[in-house]
Order: structure tokens, then sequence, then C-alpha cells
């Protein structure tokens, strides 16, 4: 039973590593096969579109709605101390430096993520790759590497539009319905907010985030077993697995970005 | 999905999404950070610098004019070296004496400069040699109490 | 007589993993010829046609196709010698998210620089031998499963390959598609001059349209012949098969431990 359970564990950890280091080989084939996916940018554009405009109306609601609860809740805080006129700054700061990136980032793994892990491997299933490189046409270059840049340019405009969307909601809860200065709002937080250390360190996060989950996500579905179980299980765990590795990537990048600030 | 629908929603996104880069650049944020091409660094000693903190204002008559690039401690002097980065657009004269001032009671601290009269001008990594460190409140309370102490006995001696 | 073999493998063994899938297999295809490869479900069958694309490497003996070993070539060598062929998977694997015409189309747009219009001609051309040119515009969900098979088979042919295979192209098709794929694959081989290479176990059909048939069992050919010779060979292998015998040769029951021991029924009574 004991002895069962120790090889059952052996077993997974190898599985684990195997996986992992398939993975990154996987990752360094599409950086190598990504010509097409720029000399034929359509392919991209196309992309694009399921990954990118297709989330939009998830990041746009919840960024409006992450920023009116942040304009609710740090007016609460706030005015405890007398500094209602920090709030600007709060649900800027707040949003570029960490909500935006990191809540884009796992909207963008539940939405976009998923979709990719499944259309691959429904794709894989149903020999649609195979047939692919059996007409001497390189999937990772036709089908991967297009969807990979897809990704990685979608996720930092997403992660934007979810930021300013949440001020915007910050503004209007705050300034608008509780009744802040507006003037204070905007000048409060544009002194506090900077732009190489919160929007750009922001929208590297951002960036990063787009390339974990991307990769991820096109990773799980090249892999999924071709059966029906197969793609759902891959894309159950493209979702887990993003989520997590966006949530530890974004402690370790803000451990780095921010560390000299204070 | 017709192609060329496909290719207008995605420059649209696009569009909204680099919109969306400036809002948070210009209207949320602020390009104060002034980037070393056009600036440049001054340093001034300090034997006190109470709360000042790397990025902190520097202001002249209450206008931003640079920051805190850097600050570290000369272990010969004992003193805090404090970097402050200019915007080229500003020159201050060499007597210029820096000041660290307390926005406020509570409030962040920051570097004030209060231009002199020389009609030689601040350089690149020149040093500022009139300096007023921070005002640290413990030490104004002590020097309160001290000096109410002193008058009490003065108060007491003048009958006598 | 090595132009006239447009596929030959030698010897060829292959396993995935520790479990042998093929254990020395010797095959020739001659240039113009429809040739079959039969076997029971499991033997092996699509795991050669896998060997022939290239998709996985012999662990010994050689593979070759139009004179160029496999085994030898390097990734850009084997896309070369894959625009020479064509393949019909099982269930058509169409592109799904294009058009019947894009798929047709597709290896045309990659791998040629013509413009739009011939395109438009050669896809037209190839539906029209398949009679599917009125489904141009159809998405692959549209189609029967016949019909999917049709337009994977205009696809297999759009660059006009030297070799064709087909996996399995008669699986869970009606009597009227069957007999259509079947004519389907004899016509095209003779007009267009291709070899077809038919993974099959459909016997009935596939022994109406080839050439030449090699039977595989447990990683070896078992038998070959032209299809006249088969409906007369008296091998117990390939009579079960060709007459669809539920036990002889090969086994109904899988192999299991003795009925009795499995119920226990020895345990009970002692």
């Amino acid at each position: 039973m004991l002895k069962q359970a120790i090889e059952n564990l052996g077993n997974r950890t190898i599985q684990g590593v195997w996986r992992i280091g398939f993975a990154a080989r996987f990752f360094v084939a599409i950086l190598l096969h990504s010509a097409t996916a720029f000399r034929r940018f359509g392919l991209t554009i196309r992309e694009m579109y399921f990954t990118g405009v297709l989330s939009l109306i998830i990041i746009l609601v919840s960024g409006l709605f992450v920023g009116m609860v942040l304009g609710l809740q740090g007016y609460e805080t706030l005015q405890r101390y007398g500094s209602e006129s920090a709030l600007g700054t709060l649900v800027a700061l707040s949003l570029v430096r960490e909500l935006g990136p990191v809540l884009a980032g796992l909207l963008f793994a539940s939405r976009a993520g998923s979709a990719i892990t499944a259309e691959i491997g429904l794709m894989k299933a149903t020999e649609q790759l195979s047939a692919m490189e059996m007409m001497a046409i390189d999937p990772i270059a036709r089908v991967v590497a297009p969807r990979f840049w897809a990704g990685v340019i979608s996720m930092p405009l997403l992660a934007a539009l979810f930021s300013a969307l949440g001020v915007f909601g910050g503004y209007l809860v705050g300034v608008r319905l509780i009744g802040v200065d507006e003037g204070t709002f905007w000048s409060q937080m544009q002194g506090a907010v900077d732009f190489e250390q919160d929007i750009l360190n922001g929208v590297i996060k951002s960036v990063v985030f787009g390339v974990a989950v991307t990769t991820i996500a096109l990773f799980e579905g090249y892999d999924a077993p071709p059966t029906a179980e197969g793609v759902s299980g891959a894309t159950t765990r493209t979702v887990v697995t993003s989520s997590l590795v966006v949530l530890a990537l974004d402690f370790v990048l803000t451990a780095f970005m921010f560390r000299g600030l204070n | 999905m017709n192609r060329t629908v496909l290719d207008l929603w995605v420059g649209l996104f696009v569009i909204a999404g680099v919109g969306a880069l400036l809002f948070l650049a210009l209207k949320v944020g602020s390009m104060s950070t002034v980037n070393s091409t056009d600036s440049y660094e001054v340093v001034a000693d300090f034997q006190n610098i109470g709360g000042l903190k790397p990025r902190a204002p520097v202001k002249s008559a209450g206008v931003v004019v640079g920051r805190v690039a850097d600050i570290r401690f000369d272990n010969g002097k004992y003193e805090a070296v404090v970097t402050l980065r200019l915007d080229k657009r500003y020159a201050f004269p060499k007597d210029t004496s820096a000041s660290i001032m307390t926005s406020g009671l509570l409030g962040e601290q920051y570097v004030g400069l209060e231009p002199g009269g020389d009609s030689v001008m601040l350089k690149n990594k020149d040093r500022i040699l009139i300096t007023q460190d921070a005002v640290v409140l413990e030490n104004l309370i002590g020097q309160f109490l001290y000096g109410k102490a002193q008058e009490g006995k003065a108060q007491e001696g003048v009958p006598k | 007589m090595q132009n006239d073999n447009l596929v030959e493998i030698k010897d060829a063994v292959f396993g995935y993993g520790a479990r042998p899938v093929l254990k020395g297999i010797n095959l020739t295809a001659k240039r113009g010829q429809v040739v079959a490869i039969m076997g029971s479900s499991g033997c092996g069958k699509t795991t050669l046609l896998r060997l022939i694309g290239g998709q996985v490497k012999p662990g010994q003996g050689t593979v070759r196709v139009a004179g160029e070993s496999l085994g030898e070539l390097d990734r850009a060598g084997l896309y070369r010698l894959r625009r020479k062929m064509g393949m019909l998977f099982q269930f058509g694997a169409l592109f799904t998210d294009m058009s019947v015409f894009d798929n047709v189309a597709f290896q045309l747009r990659e791998h040629t620089d013509l413009p739009e219009d011939a395109i438009r001609d050669l896809v037209l051309m190839k539906l029209h031998a398949v009679g599917l040119r009125g489904a141009a515009r159809l998405m692959p969900a549209e189609l029967s499963g016949g019909m999917a098979r049709r337009v994977a088979l205009a696809r297999a042919i759009a660059l006009d390959p030297a070799l064709v295979m087909y996996d399995e192209p008669f699986a869970g098709l009606d009597p009227i598609s069957l007999g259509v794929t079947g004519n389907l694959i004899r016509r095209l081989t003779d007009t267009l001059g291709l070899t077809s290479l038919v993974v099959t176990h459909d016997v009935q059909e596939s022994l109406k349209i080839v050439d030449y048939v090699y039977f595989v069992s447990e990683g070896v050919i078992v038998a070959e012949g032209t299809a006249d010779e088969i409906r007369a060979s008296g091998l117990p292998y390939v009579h079960q098969f060709v007459h669809g015998e539920s036990d002889g040769p090969v086994p109904f029951h899988y192999p299991a431990p003795p009925f009795v021991d499995d119920l226990q029924l020895g345990a009970q009574r002692a």
C-alpha cells in the first residue's frame, strides 16, 4: 500500500518533469518557427480576433466593476483618515500595478486560453494537425505560432483596457456618485502614478502573463490525448495551471520591480 | 466570418487598446519621470534626510523640477549623499541651497531648491554646497521642551 | 527497376516504446497501381502508412519513396518529398474552420504563388473530379461522412501527388458512398497516373478495385497477391478474413486465463 503510494508519487514527479521539459522544447520550437506568423500577418490578425476581440466584453465589464468596487471600498477606508483626496491614487495604483495585469491575465486564461486548448486539442484529435504535416506544412508554424503571437499582442492591450475602464469606474463612483473633488482625484492620481515605474511595469507584467498563458494553453492542447476526456481534461488544466502561474509570476515580478521603491 | 469584417474588428481592438495605454500614460500617470537624456544630475550632502525616499519630487517655488534619483550613505563623512535628477529646461545658480521639506504636517518629504544669486549655473555632476537637513519631529519637540524649561529657569531667576 | 517501384519497404521494424508493432515488413508498390494493405484492426496498418509518410522512422530496415530513403532525409528533405504525397485520413481530417473550397485550396495557397483565379480554377477542377463542385461553399460540418471523405480526397490530390495513401477510406460509409469512393480511387489512379496505397479491412469493396493486396497480421506480411489470387487463397488466415468467419486463426477471445479459473468456481468448491 505504502510502496504503491510512493511509486505513484515518483511516477507523477517524473511525469511532471518530463512534461516541463517537453513544454520548454515546445516553447523554443514556437519561437524558432515564428517567421510565418509575421510574414503572413493575416494569420495572426485572424487569431487576434478570436483571442483578443472576443475577450473584450468580459474584460471591459470586469474592469469597470472592479474599478467601481475599488472606488466604494477605497472611499470607505480613506475617509476614516480624512484622506478621500487619495482615492484616485489608490484606484489607479492598484489597477495599473496589480489588478489590471493580474485580473486581465486570469480572465484571459479562462476565456481565450481554454478556447485555444480546446481548438488545438480537437484539431489534433481529428487528425487535422497530422493532415497538415502530411501536406508538408509545419503545424507549429502554421497553427501554433500565429496563436501564440496573437495572445502575446492581445494580452497587454486587454490589460490596458481593463485598467483604463477600472480607473473610469473608480471615477464614476468616487467623483460622480460620492462627490470627491474631480480636480483632486485626477491631480493626486497623476502625482502618484509614474509612467516608468508603474505603467510600464504593468505593461511588462501583462506581456509576461500573455506569453505564459498562451504557451500553457497551446501546449496543453498540443499535448492532449486525442479523446473527448483528453481534450476536456487539458482545457481544465489550462485554466488551473495558467491561473496559478499568473499569480506566482506576479509575485516574482512585483518583488523584482518594486523592491527598490520603499 | 468575412475577412474584411474580421480585420475591422481587430483594428478597432488594437486602436482601443493603444488608446487605453495612452489614457493611462497621459491622464492617469505623469510623464514627469525625467529621462536621463533630457536631464542632469547634481549631488547634495545632508546630515539627516529624515524620511526622504528615491523618486521623491524636487521642487523649486512649489513647482516640480526633478526627482530624487539616488540616496546613499558616505562612510567617510558619515553623511547622506542624495543625487537629484533635474529637468534640463531648468537651470539653477551655483550657490543654490537644497533643503528637505515636508508637505503638510505628516505628508511626503521632498527636496526644495532655493536659488542663489551666482551667475554661474549648476552643471551635470556638480555639488550643491548649502544644504539644510530634514526636520525631525522628535528633535523639534525635544528642543521645544528644552527651550521651555530654560525659559522657566530664566523667569524664575529674574525676580531674585 | 527502381523507377518502377514508387514505394519500397525492406525489413522495416517499428515499435511504440517496448511494444513492437511492425516486425519486418517487405512491401513494394509499383507506379500506377492500387495496392491494398489489409488486416484486422490494430495490426499495424496505420503505423505502416505513418512510416511511409515519414511521420515515424523505422527502427530497422529501409523505407524508400520515389527512390529516397526516408530514414536518411532531414526535415526539409522530408517536407519536399511529402509534396509528392497525398493522404486521406480515416475521417477526412478536413480543417473545420475553413470552407470546402478553402480546404482544397489550402496546399495550393501554402506551397505555390499561383494567382487567386488560377487557384480557383484548379480547386473547382479537383472538386469536379470528386463530384462536389456544387458544395464548394459549404463548411465541413454541413457535409455527410461520405462527402467529407471525397472532399478530403480532392484535397489530397490538389498538388497532383505521385502517391496517395488512404487510411480506411471505406470505414463507416453506407453502401452507395462505399461504391462511389471505391470507384473514385480506381478512376483517379488511372486518369491522374497516381499510385494508390489503401489501408482497409473492407475486403469485398477493395478486392473490386485493387491490383495487389498485402495481408498484415501481428506485424508481419502473411499473404500477398493479386485480387484473384487472394480470393482463391487457401491460407486459413486469408480465408477467414475474406469470408468474415468469426473464429479461425484469429481467435474470437482475447487471450485470458481459463474461464473456470476467472469465475473462481474451483475456489468455491474447495
